[in-house]
């Protein structure tokens, strides 16, 4: 730990002290999950100080009928499936796309959605189709590639949508009202793209500090003391402590790709169920190019393990080690839901740094609670 | 997944870029960064550069990325890994 980091620390306990009742907040990204658990800095914080995890694992919040449709397109004769690694072994209702590339399909991984449109340029009899997955960092991508293709006339390339946006998910928490929430420490990387205005809404609505941070753990103790200072001064604000970065209006460029290429849509979302307005479809001049309605292929409901509390975990209102499958039936060589999946679910990330060893042993020690 | 990495453009070619990620270089896109040119820090994500960003933030973040390629643990799966480790992995939408 670095003094600054030390500093920091030590001014947190300080304000927690003033406050003194128990301040709930909420790290909204994955990333910003997995950097606290490895960084250890769970463990400094003062014991009134609870962190919950949010729905901000794009891996873990694409609904299985995203994962069911997928498979479905990949099974069919001819068709190459292009998808981030990442969502390889998330499971649907009939196993994962890294069982079916196992049986033959043709499941290809990519790290941009330009190798997939390359894929669809080297293979011009084969459909191409691509896992459309995460928030609005990763969104911008997506909408540049189907330019490309609409430009290039690739039209053996199509994309399934799954796209997702941070915001309406936010408030969506908000408003269902069941899990005390003291503010928001909002992701850097989607916040890059949307701008630290973007979360003004929330502030407005639900008077809640937003504070959006890098992922380093100075980074992340500046945010978690510039919210506990908002709520021991009884401010709500959106603040930026990561102006190296992130500007308050995000990048320009990107925004208007998406305005252009989607249209905001009501989305469903793993464990959650449909949030209005929370992901990007298509706009209708580049319809054609979506999956869904190229295969003419509808999409299923989600159908949940009896054992999964996924949906609990990403909204804060349990900790993985309450779930009874978290680290005996469900680890992550064989997850049962997508938090386990993703390197950045919870309940990965609680396995991988946060599991008190031993056959059983599931429960977290009461300093790091 | 959302994480970005910092690196510096050493080569453009129309929309095209080429960065170097500390050692390693990475084709990339710049239209969502259409002002970004030789020698400007760039935040790369899945094959795009989405953000400049200034030296110094850039440097700092790479000293954070290579303290956690350091110690990180190797992860039993090699194509789930995410962003943050995308400098040595595949599959990550770097």
């Amino acid at each position: 730990m670095t003094d600054r980091v030390a500093q920091l620390v030590d001014e947190l306990h300080g304000l927690c002290r003033d406050v003194g009742r128990r301040i709930q907040v909420m790290e909204v990204c994955g990333t910003h999950t997995v950097a606290i658990f490895r960084t250890g800095i769970r463990s400094l914080l003062p014991a009134n100080l609870r962190l919950v995890s949010g729905p901000g694992c794009p891996v873990c919040v694409t609904a299985q009928r995203h994962i069911d449709a997928a498979l479905e397109l990949a099974g069919r004769p001819g068709v190459i499936l292009a998808t981030y690694g990442d969502m390889l072994r998330v499971p649907g209702r009939s196993g994962s796309l890294e069982r079916l590339r196992a049986t033959g399909a043709q499941v290809q991984v990519v790290n941009s959605a330009r190798t997939a449109l390359d894929l669809a340029r080297a293979n011009p009899q084969s459909p191409v189709v691509f896992l459309g997955v995460g928030f609005e960092t990763t969104a911008p991508a997506t909408a540049a590639t189907v330019l490309e293709a609409d430009r290039d006339g690739v039209e053996n390339f199509s994309v399934l949508m799954c796209h997702k946006l941070v915001v309406p998910a936010m408030q969506a928490l908000l408003d269902a009202g069941d899990v005390p929430l003291d503010g928001f420490l909002a992701p850097g990387h989607v916040s890059v793209i949307i701008g630290a205005q973007a979360y003004q809404p929330i502030v407005a609505k639900h008077r809640r500090p937003v504070v959006v941070a890098g992922f380093e753990p100075e980074q992340i103790m500046r945010g978690l003391l510039a919210l506990v200072r908002q709520v021991a001064e009884g401010r709500a604000a959106v603040e930026n402590v990561y102006p190296g970065v992130v500007t308050a209006d995000g990048n320009r460029v990107a925004l208007e790709l998406l305005r252009r290429v989607f249209v905001v849509a009501d989305a469903p979302w793993r464990e959650l169920g449909v949030i209005p307005q929370s992901g990007l479809e298509l706009a209708a001049v580049y319809r054609r190019f979506d999956a869904l309605q190229r295969f003419e292929l509808a999409l299923g409901e989600d159908e949940g393990h009896p054992l999964c509390r996924c949906g609990e975990v990403i909204t804060g209102k349990a900790e993985p080690s309450e779930c009874p499958a978290f680290a005996t039936a469900c680890d992550p060589l064989n997850p049962i839901g997508p938090c386990m999946v993703s390197s950045e679910g919870t309940c990965a990330a609680w396995y991988k740094y946060n599991r008190v060893q031993g056959p059983g042993a599931q429960r977290v020690p009461e300093g790091q609670r | 997944m959302c994480l970005a990495v910092p690196g510096k453009v050493i080569e453009c070619r129309g929309d095209e870029a080429v960065v170097d990620l500390q050692g390693s270089t990475l084709r990339v896109s710049r239209v969502l960064t259409p002002e970004a040119d030789v020698g400007s820090w760039v935040l790369v994500h899945a094959g795009f550069a989405i953000a400049q960003l200034d030296e110094r933030e850039a440097l700092e973040t790479w000293d954070y990325l290579r303290q956690i390629l350091a110690t990180e643990p190797a992860d039993s799966e090699r194509e789930t890994q995410t962003t943050d480790q995308a400098p040595r992995g595949e599959g990550s939408p770097a």
